[in-house]
């Protein structure tokens, strides 16, 4: 596999949100705006990238029997790293994303890379794994936050784009599973397309 | 009075599915089912209450006392894994009915964001039941813990009876599977609103 190639099937062919279905908790609670879905995308991907070249170094000292102790221990030590980082230079964000970045070390995502590619893998492809799903993620989480912000504030990264009020229902819960499955619908029929 | 506003709220009105976004993952996966669903909800339930106990332990009488509150994410997700393992090894020793209803649910929830998000929810934020904010006392948590995990289950339940049903109706190829599964969960996520002005 190329290296570019490692990058690029993030985004469309295992496409983390819209393709595996994997991280749902984040995807539908922090996309309320494409901000905040990119904030979330963003701090998933820093993980994701550390944790990936770290356990690509480490996969071969670590007995396989606890490998997914250790693999949790790594990926939570820099999701508190992530924590005290934000906590200190992006306070306000901090704050909107609340228990979701703690809740970083249960994403499926970054735990199913460790097992799927960085253990058999360098680290150099292994960061660009990293980078290439955190992309694809931040991608599709910035795209949900668009649309429910669109719709439910009339507004684009926090510029009004229409006057007046939209469908609250966008940016409250029930918005988030509706806009999730419709985008998903049409992804499906892009990449259909595309074949 | 306030044990009675706590469970409502954490059943209907902040429901950890609908409305919380927590432990999405075995919402979609495993809900196909009214059976499955039921056998997940119950082992949600003993997990979640149970590690919110010992969390609840350990972040007062342990992180706080020495000041190493940033352990936290690493410390509880390390306490709960080696929970669920421990639960797993006793059920098969002193109740093998109970685990083997339970058992193919339980390594599941070790990465189920419910279980570490009520336990990280319960010890950092201010609730306000009744008259002023504050944080939760132990059996308040505990209570909290089995609420939300009552209302896990209440949504995993009724979103399986509709899943059982859409298996009957002829859906668009594009939309089968996970896309009328996640804007049926809107449905019902809008349902669960009308509970919003209760308490």
């Amino acid at each position: 596999m190329s290296r570019l190639s490692i990058i690029t099937k993030g985004i469309i062919k295992e496409n983390p949100t819209f393709v595996l279905v994997l991280g749902m908790c984040p995807t539908l609670g922090t996309t309320t705006s494409a901000i905040n879905g990119m904030g979330m995308g963003l701090a998933t991907t820093f993980v994701l990238i550390l944790s990936n070249v770290v356990i690509s170094l480490v996969a071969g000292l670590i007995p396989a029997k606890v490998r997914i102790p250790s693999y949790i221990v790594i990926i939570a030590s820099f999701v508190t790293l992530l924590q005290l980082l934000m906590q200190a230079f992006l306070p306000s964000l901090y704050e909107t994303l609340g228990l979701f970045i703690p809740l970083i070390v249960v994403n499926c995502i970054v735990l199913g890379r460790a097992e799927a590619f960085a253990n058999k893998n360098n680290a150099l492809d292994s960061a660009l794994d990293g980078i290439g799903i955190g992309l694809g993620f931040t991608l599709s989480l910035t795209i949900i936050g668009l649309v429910r912000e669109l719709l439910g504030n009339l507004s684009i990264f926090d510029m009004k784009i229409f006057n007046g009020d939209g469908a609250l229902a966008f940016v409250l819960a029930p918005g988030a599973f509706i806009v999730l499955g419709y985008l998903m619908v049409l992804f499906r029929k892009l990449t259909e397309r595309m074949k | 009075m306030e044990i009675l506003i706590i469970v409502i709220s954490a059943v209907f009105v902040n429901n950890i599915l609908l409305s919380q976004f927590l432990g999405i993952c075995p919402f979609l996966g495993v809900s196909n089912k009214v059976s499955t669903a039921l056998g997940m909800s119950a082992a949600v339930m003993f997990v979640m209450a149970l590690s919110t106990m010992v969390t609840y332990l350990l972040q007062h009488y342990v992180l706080v006392p020495l000041g190493i509150e940033y352990m936290q994410t690493i410390s509880f997700i390390l306490v709960i894994a080696a929970l669920v393992q421990m639960v797993e090894i006793v059920l098969k020793k002193i109740s093998p009915a109970l685990y083997q209803a339970l058992g193919i649910f339980l390594p599941l929830i070790t990465t189920n964001c419910a279980v570490l998000g009520v336990a990280i929810m319960v010890v950092t934020k201010e609730f306000t039941f009744g008259s002023e904010a504050h944080i939760l006392n132990m059996g308040e948590s505990v209570v909290y813990a089995l609420a939300s995990a009552f209302g896990f289950g209440l949504a995993m339940v009724i979103f399986a009876g509709i899943r059982e049903q859409l298996e009957i109706v002829g859906v668009p190829a594009s939309f089968k599977g996970i896309p009328i599964a996640l804007i049926t969960a809107g449905i019902l996520a809008m349902a669960f609103m009308g509970f919003s002005g209760l308490v």
